[in-house]
């Protein structure tokens, strides 16, 4: 089975959700190789020599300068032939999920978005994709020859930098349209210094419970000990408080990091449906009937306002700050 | 200008969902449907525009007759008329086939969507027909303005927006913080009743995937609860070494 990984870089670094496709396709077994595609991705490939990959197939292309996701998807289907990729992985993030449709749509792949497993059952290949806000999951085969799959971030592990074998390198040529250029990225405007939900490992998020936005320093303090993510209900950026961009739940982000801290958040379904499939949940509520209690594994009743600070001084202690 | 949205009917947000006995769908019995909520985002957009504008909002959905449901709501809240593509679908891809046949005659000048159905959560419609109708596309819109024969839509993605660039005609898929969608008003819920909704028969190629199962998750949580009455000092320290010794997660 040949497994294609599209790498997907950000200020000439190779995403971690990419770094974990290629975990995922090492899970599958068979060869595995990725495709880099901009406009002159040669730092990368650097980083990817040192992934233990089979092959390493670019694409470069000057007016990718400005991100275009059609013809970032045009690239990566004529690798994926040139390559007789069998399989295609993208890491869902929001540039993957708009790329692995277009490459489906292309190669005429049967195409299963979001995946959170993918196991190889005897050469069938299983595929697990949250449904219903994460009320339930499917199970999906798919039919065609060619199989296209985006992963969701934070489940698999990254390969470790091991240099055993030096990957081949094809330069791959491209013809792109001048349609595939009618949709470009002018600019990415990165929120300073801040980590975003969707990518963090760890993320303490806080509720109507914390009565107003004066009160995030202690949310934030907490954040910093763990080295963690701020997130938010929706009750919370409907009030103005904070930001869309931190809000968790259905209209949110859909959220699977390590731990997730939900202080003062009541726990409605919407909201639980953005963070269900973290690994450790812990809620801090004063009310000991709040929704959220039934799906945590560790739960605080307590007052957050005198919770906070005590945790806070107590995660420093453990973490040796 | 034409203006094209595209909707679907999903559960309510607040639905339980139970397996049906087939073991790989949902069982429908006591649910109730409505517009997908980001649709209702991008039919809004669609009405704001039209307004500016001028011109016609049409809604499409591809489904079973019980669908027409969806289009009515839209209606309801202002556009102007109605398609049908009346098909089995399996999976998205076929949708994506389906609403592409539909949407080729009709030429629209902007073509709308939600960013994603919350029944499954794709987020793939859009750059289907982007692939398919080989036109430019933006998904997960928190702004757009349109200015001519070019389109600028703001998106949203880790860590911050990019903003995009996009010639006319082109599809931008819509995520909350674009707009905030209507009520419909009591007239307009009657009015919707007399609103035209043409019917067409969609043909659906042989489906790509295929659905093994469907379970509900069966993540065990250790649900432990420490109570802190009055001693928070206490609590905390007790969260703290159960997330260091048991959950090893510091
Ligand atoms: C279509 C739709 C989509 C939605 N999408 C989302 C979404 O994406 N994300 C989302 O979060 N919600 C979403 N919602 C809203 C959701 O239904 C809830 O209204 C929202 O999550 C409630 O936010 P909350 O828990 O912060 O507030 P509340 O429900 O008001 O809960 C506040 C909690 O704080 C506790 N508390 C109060 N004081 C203290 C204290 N001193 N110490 C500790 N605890 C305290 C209370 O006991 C209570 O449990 C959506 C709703 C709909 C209809
Ligand atoms: N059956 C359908 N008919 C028409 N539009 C649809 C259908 N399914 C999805 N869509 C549109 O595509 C968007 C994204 O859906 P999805 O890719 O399924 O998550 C939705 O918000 C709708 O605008």
């Amino acid at each position: 089975m040949n497994i294609l990984v599209y790498l997907e870089e950000r200020n000439g670094q190779i995403r971690k959700p990419s770094l974990e496709a290629i975990g995922a396709a090492h899970g599958l077994g068979g060869t595995v190789s990725v495709a880099i595609i901009g406009s002159a991705p040669s730092a990368v490939i650097d980083q990817a020599r040192k992934l233990n990959v089979s092959a390493i197939y670019t694409a470069s292309e000057p007016r990718l300068a400005e991100y275009s996701s059609s013809a970032t998807g045009c690239a990566l289907a004529a690798i994926a032939k040139q390559a007789g990729a069998d399989v295609v992985l993208v890491g869902a993030t929001g540039r993957g999920k708009d790329l692995a449709p277009r490459v489906a749509i292309r190669l005429e792949a049967g195409y299963v978005p979001d995946v959170v497993a993918l196991s190889n059952e005897g050469g069938d290949i299983i595929a697990t994709h949250p449904v219903y806000a994460g009320k339930a999951q499917m199970s999906v085969k798919v039919t065609t020859s060619t199989k296209v799959y985006s992963t969701r971030p934070n489940l698999w592990k990254a390969p470790k930098d091991s240099a055993t074998s030096e990957p081949a390198i094809h330069a791959v040529a491209v013809n792109f349209a001048d349609s595939n250029f009618a949709e470009q990225t002018k600019e990415l405007i990165l929120s300073q210094g801040k980590l975003d939900v969707a990518e963090a490992d760890i993320i303490v998020s806080g509720g109507r419970g914390m009565r107003g936005p004066e009160n995030w320093p202690l949310i934030e303090d907490l954040a910093q000990a763990f080295g963690a993510a701020t997130g938010a209900s929706r009750a919370v950026v409907d009030a103005g408080w904070r930001p869309h961009s931190e809000q968790v739940g259905q209209t949110g982000k859909t959220v699977s990091p390590t731990l997730y801290v939900a202080v003062g958040i009541s726990g409605a379904v919407q909201h639980l449906a953005g963070m269900s499939s973290a690994k450790t949940i812990v809620a801090i509520n004063k009310d000991e009937n709040a929704p959220i209690f039934s799906i945590v594994d560790y739960g605080v009743v307590g007052d957050a306002f005198e919770i906070l600070p005590a945790l806070t001084a107590e995660i420093n202690k453990l973490r040796g700050h | 200008m034409n203006i094209l949205v595209c909707v679907s009917q999903v559960p309510d947000t607040t639905t339980r969902i139970n397996v049906a006995a087939d073991g790989k769908s949902m069982d429908p019995a006591g649910v109730k449907f409505i517009l997908n909520p980001y649709d209702e985002l991008a039919v809004e957009e669609g009405l704001r525009l039209r307004d500016k504008h001028k011109g016609e909002v049409t809604v499409i959905t591809v489904g079973a007759d019980s669908a027409k449901e969806a289009l009515r709501q839209a209606l309801a809240m202002g556009a102007d008329k109605g398609i049908l593509v009346k098909a089995d679908k399996q999976d998205s891809f076929q949708v994506a086939e389906m609403l592409a046949a539909a949407i080729m005659p009709l030429n629209p000048d902007l073509i709308l969507l939600g960013k994603q159905s919350i029944d499954f959560d794709g987020m793939e419609m859009a750059p289907m027909l982007s692939e398919l109708l080989n036109l430019p596309c933006a998904t997960v819109a928190v702004g757009l303005t349109i200015d001519g024969t070019t389109a600028k839509a703001e998106k949203e993605v880790e860590g911050g927006r990019e903003v995009i660039s996009l010639t006319m005609p082109c599809i931008i898929a819509a995520q909350k913080g674009l707009n905030d969608p209507r009520y419909p008003s009591l007239p307009n819920i009657m009015k919707a009743k007399q609103k035209p909704i043409q019917e067409i028969v969609g043909t659906p190629s042989a489906a790509r995937t295929a659905i093994v199962g469907m379970t509900k998750p069966d993540k065990k949580r250790a649900n432990k609860i420490v109570k802190a009455d009055g001693d928070a000092n206490a609590a905390a320290h007790e969260l703290a070494r159960l997330l260091h010794e048991e959950a090893k997660v510091i």
